[in-house]
């Protein structure tokens, strides 16, 4: 089983601590090792999350070193291109096409950064770039709230590890009401995935 | 049964095996799910205290009682909590009392770092610490173990990449079955601290500290690590387990028991090597210690002295001192961390605070964003610790202090007392106030401070995550509770002039703080609405007509992240927006643009 160095980025309120908390445990249930740690500081009010997930044969720091990501999956567009330093070379950026807009330059002559600017700043560090239409999926599905699910589907195609053993964590987490619009999301997620890979001439 | 648990989450599972009968705590980030978990479990009485004192104060009241407790705070609680710290650890316990300090390198929540391991050893205290989550289930045991065996209370320190990072443990116990009997044993010489008592307990400090000398030399959980000879690190806490990620081959003295350090297992281990580094975050507290044993360690100079360690930083260090060669640049064309827009934490939409911070930086300041000199007709807004201090950045701006909790009340006295001439408003949630705000206030009341204290009264203590405080009327287990009423307790104080105003209504907070500067004497405002995300508020939304708004941007002013621009012209987000609940922004609105979305 290879080590798997992941980061998880977004804004609080988006999922990513429910979406880093399955993959931890999903990894320890696979027989790895695992630590995770987020930073959030006071993220409950608006401000950026980071999750660090590593999975490894022996894992000691909770966190995961700049340029040694295997994965940046990012939950919105602004905070992926700012965490993109983690990742190592060649490694894959899973970035979800949801731009929210920081309170501080609403009305100032500072711009969000377009698209175009922020996979120029993931391009000095990778080349795989892999642009998520997951807003559009899970309002799809029936449930805008599964973006996180979405983004985790995604990033299942890229692991070792059955779809089952995520579906499976997942279903313990969500309330009965949410779960087969979230379990629709994931799945749209990982056919996303593979669909993108095909098209990038990367799956196998 | 193996599983993933938080540092806080296996502190709490541990204290329960261990059969801890009280558990305490004030809230406070990174501690607050210690007794949030225990607080789920049948068999203890767990209190939310009112603040980290009187949190001790209850533990160690119950460890005299005979049985096993515990009470949890962040480092700069047992700054609060630091006189029954002493005094615990003075008259020494009977039924087993465990402190646990979550200390916060780096601030990610907290208005000051400091490294609490300096007063495990102030206080003549045992201190562990663990590395990972199996060991802070697991020191459980030993510490309560610990604390009756050597009749004085523990001190486990962790910090938040131990309290909030999840790593796999084995839970190998149950909850002990044979608890001892709650019983009081009475015992002046050993309880009631008069001089002629405290002299000689000073005496059994001492011994007790000699034994523990002797007994940690042994204690398992120390660990000694032969790799390379060459180059042999001393190391605690979470920055061990950096340590090892960066050093692959060198060898390691784990540290769990960091006061009294087992000066044996440590020279041994100094003569086991050629050279000794001790990797320990903040202040060089090993490194001391290893000094004061002759071991020429040195670390400090090459690892921070400030902020949280990781995994690149003891790695950059590491190179600085030679220890290690450069690593190869993962990525040569960008050297440099991409400069993008920060986002910093906000007030939520519909954040019952909004509306008197705004209020108060149109009444108090000129020009909200430049330091300097304060004008005549200017208010000075002292404030304090909770999710209003998020008011001090822009676009409310509306904050000029905020120290430690309860302080915003002696500061504004101290401030009118030293005859500076602009008034003073002192700011703080209802929290807070029952914290630490209530003696200010007597203070003010008592001293005839010339002060008006605005109470942001949101029915809960939000900022870690919504507790019960002896304000709401609900206990930490969220059953229905006495709830002491802010505005009799402000009364009973002696406040003459006491004011409930509507947390959402401009107009009233206006007027009644403006009427409050005018009078002599103390007086108080308590501006009440609930927290949304604890209510859980529900409102119509309000939307923006784009033919009346004239893109002035008063309604950005009140920071609401519902509140965008589309077009240059304001847009309010439905999904986010509480409207009917709040209604601020309508307030603001010069053209009077924004209304209820009417179906």
């Amino acid at each position: 089983m290879k080590d798997v160095n992941v980061l998880m980025v977004g804004v609080g309120g988006q999922g990513v601590i429910l979406a880093s908390d399955a993959m931890s445990e999903i990894g320890m249930n696979s027989g790895y090792d695992v630590k995770k740690t987020d930073s959030l500081g006071m993220a409950q009010r608006g401000g950026s999350v980071v999750s660090h997930v590593r999975w490894g044969k022996q894992v000691f720091s909770p966190m995961v070193k700049r340029g040694e990501a295997d994965f940046l999956v990012g939950f919105e567009q602004l905070e992926t291109a700012r965490w993109a330093p983690y990742l190592k070379p060649g490694g894959v950026a899973i970035v979800a096409d949801v731009v929210v807009i920081p309170l501080s330059i609403i009305g100032t002559k500072t711009p969000y950064p377009g698209w175009k600017e922020i996979e120029g700043i993931l391009k000095q560090y990778t080349e795989q770039i892999y642009l998520i239409p997951a807003p559009r999926i899970a309002q799809e599905v029936g449930n805008p709230r599964a973006i996180n699910m979405v983004i985790v589907g995604f990033l299942s195609a890229f692991l070792e590890l059955k779809s089952e053993a995520w579906t499976e964590n997942i279903r313990r987490r969500l309330p009965p009401k949410f779960l087969e619009s979230s379990l629709k999301a994931f799945s749209r997620g990982v056919e996303e995935a593979r669909a993108m890979r095909l098209a990038k001439g990367v799956e196998k | 049964m193996k599983q993933l648990l938080s540092g806080n989450e296996a502190m709490a599972l541990g204290a329960y095996h261990a059969g801890i009968v009280v558990a305490t705590a004030y809230p406070g980030t990174p501690s607050t799910e210690i007794l949030e978990n225990l607080a789920r479990r049948d068999g203890i009485y767990v209190e939310w205290s009112t603040n980290e004192k009187v949190a001790l104060e209850v533990a160690m009241g119950a460890a005299y009682g005979g049985v096993r407790a515990l009470a949890s705070m962040k480092h700069v609680g047992l700054n609060v909590a630091a006189d029954p710290f002493f005094a615990a650890s003075t008259t020494g316990i009977i039924g087993g009392l465990v402190v646990i300090s979550c200390d916060d390198p780096g601030e990610h929540s907290s208005q000051g770092e400091q490294d609490n391991r300096h007063l495990a050893k102030f206080a003549k205290v045992p201190m562990l610490e663990p590395t990972n989550s199996q060991e802070a289930y697991d020191l459980m045991d030993w510490v309560f173990k610990i604390s009756e065996e050597f009749d004085t209370p523990v001190l486990l320190r962790a910090t938040t990449r131990i309290s909030h990072c999840k790593t796999v443990v084995d839970v190998s116990r149950e909850r002990k079955a044979d608890l001892k009997q709650p019983a009081f044993i009475r015992s002046p010489s050993k309880y009631v601290m008069v001089p002629s008592n405290a002299r000689p307990r000073r005496n059994v400090m001492e011994d007790r500290i000699v034994k523990l000398r002797s007994y940690v030399e042994s204690f398992p959980m120390n660990e000694m690590i032969l790799g390379d000879r060459k180059l042999g690190i001393v190391s605690s806490g979470v920055a061990y387990q950096h340590a090892r990620e960066v050093f692959k081959n060198a060898s390691f003295l784990k540290l769990v028991t960091t006061y009294p350090i087992p000066v044996n297992l440590v020279r041994r281990f100094a003569k086991e090597v050629e050279r000794v580094i001790v990797i320990e975050e903040l202040d060089p507290y090993l490194e001391e210690a290893l000094h004061q044993l002759g071991i020429p360690a040195t670390g400090k100079d090459f690892i921070p002295i400030i902020g949280e360690l990781t995994p690149e930083i003891v790695e950059q260090g590491a190179v600085k001192a030679g220890l290690l060669p450069a690593p190869k640049l993962a990525h040569k064309s960008a050297a440099s961390a991409p400069q993008l827009p920060a986002r910093r934490p906000q007030l939520c939409a519909g954040c019952p605070h909004v509306g008197t911070e705004y209020v108060l930086r149109q009444l108090c300041f000129q020009n909200p964003s430049s330091p300097g000199p304060i004008k005549k007709g200017e208010v000075i807004v002292t404030s304090d610790i909770g999710c209003y201090t998020l008011g001090v950045y822009p676009p409310l701006s509306a904050l000029d202090t905020c120290a430690c909790m309860g302080a915003s009340i002696g500061q504004a006295i101290g401030l009118q007392k030293a005859g500076v001439p602009n008034k003073v408003v002192a700011v703080l949630g209802d929290s807070t106030f029952m914290h630490s705000g209530i003696t200010g206030l007597v203070d003010a009341v008592y001293n005839q401070g010339n002060i008006t204290v605005i109470i942001l009264d949101n029915g809960t203590t939000a900022m870690t995550g919504h507790q019960g405080h002896p304000g709401t009327g609900i206990s930490a287990k969220g059953a229905k509770a006495t709830a002491v009423k802010l505005e009799k307790l402000v009364e009973g104080l002696g406040v003459k002039n006491v004011n409930v105003v509507n947390a959402f209504d401009l107009k009233a907070i206006e007027s009644t703080i403006k009427r409050c500067l005018e009078t002599e004497g103390p007086s108080v405002i308590i501006s009440r609405g609930p927290c949304p995300l604890n209510a859980k508020v529900t409102g119509k939304p309000f939307k923006v007509d784009a033919d009346q708004c004239t893109s002035c941007y008063t309604c950005l002013d009140v920071g609401c992240p519902a509140i965008s621009l589309s077009d240059d012209k304001a847009v309010i987000d439905a999904g986010v927006c509480l409207g009917t609940a709040c209604g601020v922004c309508a307030q603001v609105c010069p053209q009077e643009a924004i209304s209820e979305i009417k179906k």
